[in-house]
């Protein structure tokens, strides 16, 4: 079966649509819940029942399609398959987790919260494409091992 | 503990769970949100494409949730402009660098024991856990 790009990007749109609701319905579009899971005195589990909702199904999901010799609109698979744990993971994640806390936003909330037009999340997403495009600039001077 | 804190997220992330089954199931890839955003700034182009279709659905699953439930779209953080903007520019950068946020590390890596993927989960949980008691401690949860 050789790739069907038009039918791959219906299933993308699709997709990126069931997210956005599974994230509004778990109560990841209010930032105060995910700020409530970081704090252990006034703890709000919320995270961690998404977490356990979506690792749940994918976790039985995962090897069942992964059983195909490859995906139903192509002709490979493409997930990760690195194992090597380097400075720039951790570091990264660290930095992630920093903005994380103090916001209460992570990338796909963030997203799907553009629709209340709220200025937080509007901004929020600004900065947060800058600093993607400020690390590929910064990269090279990082000397960082891949 | 009331339903909005325990079924509706275990609902909302059984969704979720779906979501990132069928991208795998039919796309072969992994739902990686800034990744998805993070490469779809790159030059524009016919394989790429399913990024911003991603991204559109993302925008429109949102403007129908609110439509729907405004409620699940109030931000009580009491976090302002600027730190919400600063707050950003870490997000964006943090995650090229590491390679992955809540979605791709969390949910698809740690679903398929990703080492790399949980590694960086635990990571950002424990620096998101330290932020938010810097902002409780020195700014008495606002800032």
């Amino acid at each position: 079966m050789k790739s069907n790009l038009t039918q791959q990007n219906l299933v993308s749109f699709f997709v990126g649509l069931l997210f956005a609701t599974g994230l509004a319905i778990s109560g990841m579009t209010q930032p105060q819940k995910v700020i409530g899971f970081l704090n252990p005195w006034d703890w709000d589990p919320s995270l961690l029942f998404v977490m356990l909702g979506a690792i749940g199904v994918h976790l039985i999901s995962y090897p069942l399609v992964r059983r195909r010799s490859s995906p139903l609109l192509d002709t490979k698979w493409h997930v990760p398959t690195r194992k090597d744990i380097t400075t720039r993971l951790i570091v990264g994640s660290a930095l992630f987790g920093i903005g994380w806390g103090l916001s209460g936003f992570c990338p796909g909330p963030a997203l799907t919260s553009l629709a209340s037009g709220d200025m937080r999340s509007v901004l929020f997403v600004a900065a947060m494409i800058f600093g993607m495009i400020l690390f590929k600039k910064t990269e090279p001077f990082l000397r960082l091992r891949e | 503990m009331d339903l909005n804190s325990t079924l509706s997220p275990l609902l909302g992330g059984a969704v979720i769970g779906v979501a990132v089954t069928v991208m795998l199931l039919f796309n072969g890839r992994v739902t990686g949100i800034s990744g998805i955003i993070a490469s779809s700034l790159s030059k524009p182009s016919k394989q790429g494409l399913w990024r911003w279709m991603f991204l559109a659905g993302m925008i429109v699953g949102g403007l129908i949730m609110q439509g729907l439930r405004p409620d699940y779209f109030v931000n009580l953080s009491g976090r302002g402009l600027a730190v919400v903007t600063i707050a950003g520019v870490l997000v964006g950068y943090g995650t090229v660098m590491g390679s992955g946020c809540t979605s791709g590390h969390g949910v698809c890596g740690m679903s398929r024991f990703s080492v790399r993927s949980a590694l960086a989960t635990i990571t950002f949980m424990l620096f998101g856990f330290l932020a938010v008691q810097i902002v409780r401690i020195f700014f008495g949860g606002l800032a």
